[in-house]
């Protein structure tokens, strides 16, 4: 787990201000972002997966029943997997209207 | 390359000190008066005397950037460059420092333009003074060919880990056959161990290097490259240390000539400290008390080996190559003016500013300089700097 | 998802090189694209980034969305400081000094990088003949600093320095062609792609770096911010550029033209535009000379293809 920024010492960076935790990105929840969530209706979903290829925020895990859903965590928003679902199986819904 | 000394042109004498080092790659763009130690190097890889990749790079800016990549992938990096291909590298220059990439550049020093001039002085190395690289100073030949190899070995210390710039004067270095003696190779493998960089770019230990700043950490990343420069200090000595033991000329940050009981003292950085020594001889016979003190460390600055050579002395005559302008004149004078500024028993300093675009600066010069001088500090006219030779 | 077999997505490398909680805009192609070029890839590379989006929403120190070894360095010189990662690896490697591994060395860099500042560093890198990689994301403006105008920017588009006024379209040059510079290289390989064709995409890759001796691949890569459309239309544009012959997608094989996608129904070029803030200016007239230097490029292209399509 990487410290935040703003409690490092100057001590504590590696050598040439190196990133050594790859990946750590994943630290930072990018969901907090968002103003619309995706919604699968489950008995639709083909489990083609162009939900899962078309996600700039690789944020769509396949569920273990076999369908797709977006990881929260990160997920933004954006309704790219709703707009390319071929089988239009994902609405965006408010996250204020819940 | 395994020879005993020998009149060579110094840049031939250095590319084949980083031949020696066993240099895996070597990045550079031509430009006066670099050029012959490039090509040498280039000649040597062609004739299958070196095992190294040599990259014909688009300009010195790409030339700074290959060696960015490759000290990044830990191997062995050598380039140089003069002037405006050190102006055109300069934004890569600094990021080399600020990332902790070890490689060793020689500089041959010359002017910047306009208007465009070819010959030497130091304001190309000024402009890079603030970058964060190692930056010492050779006098001649061999301390040219010295340095290369004690270049690698300082850079790529785990206790250092930066760049390291081998300061030489364009053409009067750079051209000069002097007599040189060589180490043989099972030597600079016992002075110069084998690369290993920790973080080096691998798929087996992937890192993400270069990253982006924020405000809240920016501060914090400057502190650790001050800190890391700093702390390059003891490695440096002990480099030169261990150099001296296996070849009997040993080096120092601040290297004094005559200045136990001399009352006032010329400070030189790089060839001219040669010709300083000699008029020195000449004026000591006259009954002059003057000494020389020649600055070989310039990053990290050695602070204490400085105030300890010229504490106690009444003046110093500070030569310098190049002028800050609308500044306090030339930048060592300022440097070693705010060195000793407030301390008990500082030398009051008088600031020449000489040899600008290879303009000669001979023994009568220096000379006049050293006598001009003292009379100037012992009058108290010591603000700004005089620009020596000047017509009108 | 017109014509895709849709169920190739699944058989798709699953692991992620470019991790979640990087900080694109909602909607992001060019992160998306980066995300499938990586997937190409796979571990065993080295990636040189350029300064602009992809570098700053994916480093902020002291986390990192990238898995595989990566380092930035400037804006300009990606190109060089993967060529120098190359010349290192290879000399030492050759030296004894590395075990033997193949690796992809790849640099990335957006439209200003390449088009712009990067174009010498870039002609050097390709003329010397490193094997490498050079990925282009071209979302056709300086997204990074507030969407300035490059020389990929297309004719007409507004941009803050190409804005659209009385007496401007916006932008007023032509896009700079450089899967064309690339090709003029002879270099062994050069394609563009998009993200909106993933398999495409992907595909281009892994022959690129299969390849030994220099790649360039050119990604048309769409930009909600810069664009000024809904970022869930981020893959529909890309696909309506491809499908109105805006974007064609093709590549080059040791000089070898193919056209590796032909549209079904070539669509105008109207519709392409039509909902993009950067182009809502264009009058009529305007649009049909877009037109018309849409279908006088294709048909250029076309005939290097040998007249395929």
């Amino acid at each position: 787990m990487a410290k935040p920024m703003e409690q490092i010492k100057w001590q504590e960076l590696e050598v040439g201000a190196i990133a050594v935790e790859v990946g750590n990105a994943r630290e930072y929840e990018t969901g907090t972002w968002r103003s619309e969530r995706p919604v699968v209706n489950k008995d639709q979903c083909i489990k083609c997966g162009v939900c899962w290829i078309f996600c700039p925020d690789a944020c769509i895990i396949q569920a273990a029943q076999g369908h797709f859903e977006a990881d929260l965590t990160y997920c933004k928003g954006c309704g790219i997997c709703a707009r390319e679902c071929p089988v239009g199986c994902i609405s965006m819904v408010s996250e204020e209207e819940g | 390359m395994e020879k005993a000394r020998k009149g060579i042109e110094v840049s031939i004498a250095l590319a084949e000190a980083a031949a020696q080092a066993d240099v895996d790659v070597v990045a550079a763009y031509p430009i006066t008066p670099q050029t012959h130690i490039v090509e040498h190097l280039a000649e040597l890889v062609a004739e299958g005397e070196l095992d190294a990749e040599f990259v014909p790079v688009d300009s010195e800016h790409s030339a700074m950037s290959v060696c960015c990549g490759s000290a990044a992938v830990g191997a062995r990096t050598f380039t140089s460059t003069s002037s405006q291909g050190l102006a055109l590298m300069s934004e890569i220059f600094f990021i080399a420092a600020a990332m902790r990439l070890p490689m060793v550049m020689a500089l041959a020093n010359r002017s910047l333009s306009s208007p465009l001039s070819i010959w030497n002085d130091h304001t190309d190395t000024m402009m890079v003074r603030d970058a964060g690289w190692i930056h010492v100073f050779v006098e001649n030949g061999q301390e040219s060919y010295d340095h290369t190899l004690w270049a690698f070995r300082v850079a790529e210390d785990p206790q250092v880990m930066l760049p390291v710039a081998v300061n030489l004067d364009g053409f009067i270095l750079t051209h000069m056959i002097e007599p040189i003696e060589y180490v043989d190779n099972q030597t600079v493998k016992n002075f110069l161990p084998e690369f290993k960089m920790k973080n080096a770019l691998h798929p087996d230990n992937p890192v993400s290097m270069g990253c982006f700043g924020m405000p809240e950490i920016y501060t914090e990343t400057q502190m650790a490259r001050e800190e890391g420069i700093k702390n390059a200090y003891p490695t440096i000595l002990k480099a030169w240390e261990e150099w001296g033991s296996l070849t009997g000329r040993y080096y120092h940050p601040i290297e004094t000539y005559k200045t136990e009981d001399a009352d006032y003292c010329i400070v030189t950085m790089g060839s001219y400290g040669e010709t300083a020594m000699e008029v020195v001889d000449a004026l000591r016979d006259e009954g002059e008390k003057v000494g020389v003190v020649r600055i070989r460390l310039w990053r990290p600055f050695p602070f204490d080996d400085f105030r300890k050579a010229v504490l106690g002395k009444q003046a110093l005559i500070v030569l310098d190559r190049a002028i800050s302008f609308g500044g306090p004149g030339g930048p060592v004078a300022s440097e070693l003016r705010s060195a000793l500024y407030g301390m008990e028993g500082a030398p009051s300093i008088v600031n020449y500013v000489a040899g600008l675009a290879g303009r000669d600066v001979a023994r009568d010069d220096f000379r006049k300089i050293i006598l001009e001088g003292k009379n100037k500090a012992y009058a108290h006219d010591t603000d700004g700097f005089t620009l020596y030779g000047l017509r009108g | 998802m017109d014509r895709f077999s849709v169920f190739s997505s699944r058989l798709v490398e699953k692991a992620e090189y470019f991790t979640s909680g990087h900080r694109a805009c909602q909607g992001c192609a060019e992160a998306l694209a980066v995300r499938l070029v990586m997937k190409a890839l796979g571990r065993d590379t080295i990636v040189a980034m350029a300064t602009g989006c992809m570098e700053i929403i994916s480093s902020p120190l002291p986390t990192t969305a990238w898995k595989v070894p990566w380092i930035h360095v400037a804006f300009e010189n990606s190109s060089a400081v993967v060529s120098g990662c190359e010349a290192g690896m290879k000399a030492m490697m050759r030296k004894g000094k590395l075990n033997q591994k193949k690796i992809n060395f790849v640099a990335m860099g957006g439209d200003g990088s390449t088009a712009d500042i990067g174009m010498g560093p870039l002609s050097g890198a390709l003329e010397r003949g490193h094997d490498m990689l050079y990925v282009c994301y071209d979302n056709e403006a300086y997204m990074n600093t507030g969407i300035q105008r490059s020389s990929a920017t297309p004719f007409g588009a507004s941009t803050t320095t190409s804005p659209a006024g009385k007496k401007s379209i916006g932008q007023q040059t032509q896009k700079k062609n450089l899967p064309q510079i690339a090709v003029a290289h002879d270099i062994p390989y050069v394609a563009t792609a998009c993200s909106s064709f993933p398999f495409d995409l992907m595909q281009k890759v892994k022959k690129a770096s299969a390849i030994s001796g220099p790649a360039y691949i050119h990604i048309l890569s769409v930009c909600p911010t810069g664009w000024r459309i809904q970022p869930h239309d981020a893959i529909r544009y890309g696909r309506l550029a491809v499908d109105a012959n805006v974007f064609p997608l093709y590549e080059v094989e040791n000089g070898e033209y193919r056209l590796t996608y032909t549209p079904y129904k070539v669509l105008p070029v109207r519709e392409y535009l039509k909902g993009q803030g950067r182009f809502r200016h264009l009058t009529d007239k305007e649009i049909e000379l877009i037109q018309k230097n849409v279908e006088n490029d294709y048909a250029k292209l076309l005939k290097k293809c040998g007249g395929q399509g």
